[in-house]
């Protein structure tokens, strides 16, 4: 038998609920978060359209840069002014 | 464990399989008599003799604790600890040692020891476990008799996709003598999952990854300089595009551990190459969480993920080093963590001119990462040998190579806009009639000189997205 030491952090994962999903989007908050790569706009200004058609109101976000996580405040932000966030990834 | 007390008073270590300490058993008889001595015996409980004043070290707790090296060793003892040592037999060090006169007439003058079992190489791993193993405080996992352990590791997602070397307890103990650090001080915060990282942990995947204890500052300084927020690696792991972190070693160190800068330097064959980047990669997947598919998205990836590492060829360079261009002194060793792709060859095999060698150079380099990319990205040029010569002839030192270069790499801002040439990649808008540089004008162009004495060839490694948006080379002292 062979003791090895656990390379790995050791820690067990937090399994979290979900957020339900919402039966309509009338009257919600959506964040749409772009990252801030060529043409993410193009997306989320038709997603926004469409919300809007839907009665949501859509408030837009933009990282400062897609080569890094979002900063914590912007995450704070939209998680506390928004029922439910679209991320537009890439090109 | 805390260290055992020796007894106090005169104390002899030996062992009977030890001729010299068998040539003394006379002697140690004759000091118990007459100076109260007490004799810790390794090996044989009735040697010399048996009596009360024979101790025996069976699991050699007393010798390890007290780091006995040789036998004989005599010692004066107080408060369970040596104040004085001597080792061998000298009759003089011994009578002046002890105060006793006389001391074994009939012996040789003087006859050196042997070695302590407590330093035995086939015993030494087992010991330091036994002794010392309780300061680890990573999770043992046990691996069943019929597993077998390389599998084993596999099966757990602990591997790159090679095999890794089972981090047991000795070999993790072992690495750890490769520093001065405390096993429990933490070196990063490791990305994507943030995790505090400690110098065992460092050492635990070191081990797995194949390194030798020497190796082991290397490693943490490497990991210090990726989990910056300059060099962004949560960035680096997440992008699409296929770069990953590349690792240069500059000063003294790259020779005391052998590492390469010649004949393959960018390739395998060295163990110090191949193993050092390699833990770092380890430590991101298997503690930061960073696995290729989950946070890793990479395209296609590159071979160099596996861990690229190389050293500066710097005894046989011309020019300043890259650790002094980025304003280290060359007495200090260094690692940089830069941000790139796979290295590809630039061939000149005709140009002797320096001008026309950087021309080729910078068109070379101009078609990285694509031809309609400029301004926003780095590049790291390897320069061979062969190549760095041509300059050394004509008396180009690195700046005024530099300063050649980067003129070479000013493009026709015209030349990459959307659309030019039937190709739609490019600037949507820039000045018309300017020119760009292709690399970012202050980070600009990594220059190294490494590879073997043969052969002009020299490579370009393509950078990623570099200045605050995205991943700037980070350098680190590396410390004992």
């Amino acid at each position: 038998m062979t003791t090895i030491l656990d390379p790995s952090d050791e820690t067990a994962i937090a399994q979290r609920e979900r957020v339900g999903r919402p039966e309509s989007l009338n009257g919600l908050t959506v964040g749409l978060l772009d990252i801030s790569k060529p043409r993410g706009n193009v997306f989320l200004d038709r997603v926004e359209e469409k919300l809007s058609a839907l009665g949501a109101s859509v408030k837009r976000y933009s990282k400062p840069t897609f080569a890094k996580p979002a900063p914590v405040d912007l995450r704070h932000e939209i998680a506390t002014s928004c029922d439910a966030v679209i991320e537009a990834l890439a090109d | 464990m805390t260290a055992p007390p020796l007894p106090n008073g005169l104390v002899a270590v030996v062992k009977k399989d030890c001729p010299t300490c068998v040539l003394v058993a006379p002697v140690l008889e004759d000091l118990a008599f007459r100076a109260d001595l007490t004799v810790i015996t390794q090996d044989d409980p009735t040697f010399p003799t048996d009596a009360p004043w024979v101790v025996h070290d069976e699991d050699l707790a007393l010798s390890w604790h007290h780091d006995i090296e040789t036998v004989p060793t005599l010692l004066q003892v107080a408060d369970g600890a040596a104040t004085e040592t001597t080792v061998g037999w000298s009759r003089e060090q011994w009578e002046a040692f002890t105060g006793v006169d006389d001391l074994g007439a009939d012996l040789p003058d003087m006859r050196p020891g042997c070695g302590s079992l407590s330093v035995d190489p086939t015993r030494t791993d087992e010991l330091a476990v036994r002794f010392s193993g309780s300061t680890l405080h990573s999770r043992r996992i046990e691996i069943a008799a019929l597993e077998d352990d390389w599998e084993a590791m596999w099966d757990r997602g602990w591997s790159d996709g090679l095999p890794v070397v089972p981090p047991t307890e000795a070999r993790v103990l072992r690495m750890l003598e490769g520093t001065t650090r405390s096993p429990g001080d933490i070196v990063a915060v490791v990305p994507p999952n943030l995790v505090e990282c400690t110098v065992e942990k460092v050492a635990v995947n070191a081990v797995m990854a194949g390194c030798k204890p020497e190796y082991l500052p290397v490693v943490l300084a490497a990991l210090e300089a990726v989990c910056t927020d300059e060099f962004n690696m949560h960035g680096v792991l997440a992008t699409t595009m296929s770069v990953g972190p590349i690792y240069v070693v500059n000063g003294p160190i790259r020779r005391e551990i052998g590492m390469n800068s010649g004949i393959n330097v960018l390739g395998h064959g060295n163990r110090a190459n191949s193993t050092i980047g390699r833990a770092v990669q380890l430590l991101v997947r298997n503690l930061g969480g960073g696995q290729p598919g989950g946070v890793d998205r990479s395209t296609q990836g590159n071979p160099g993920k596996l861990g690229l590492c190389f050293a500066e060829d710097e005894e046989g360079s011309y020019w300043t080093s890259y650790a002094e261009d980025r304003g280290f002194d060359p007495s200090v060793s260094t690692v940089t963590a830069y941000c790139g792709e796979g290295p590809r060859i630039i061939i000149d095999q005709l140009d002797r001119a320096p001008e026309s060698l950087t021309r080729l150079l910078a068109r070379a380099m101009l078609a990285t990462n694509s031809p309609r990319m400029a301004i926003g990205m780095d590049a790291m040029l390897v320069i061979s040998p062969e190549h760095q010569a041509r300059y050394r002839d004509a008396g180009w030192d690195k700046a005024r190579f530099r300063a050649a270069l980067d003129e070479e790499l000013m493009i026709d801002a015209d030349s990459i806009l959307r659309g030019k040439e039937g190709m739609a990649e490019g600037f949507p808008e820039l000045p018309a009639g300017t020119r760009v540089p292709k690399f970012h004008p202050e980070l600009g162009v990594q220059i190294v000189h490494a590879g073997g004495g043969a052969g002009l060839f020299s490579s370009v490694i393509g950078g990623w997205l570099t200045g605050e948006g995205g991943s700037v080379p980070v350098t680190k002292e590396i410390r004992p």
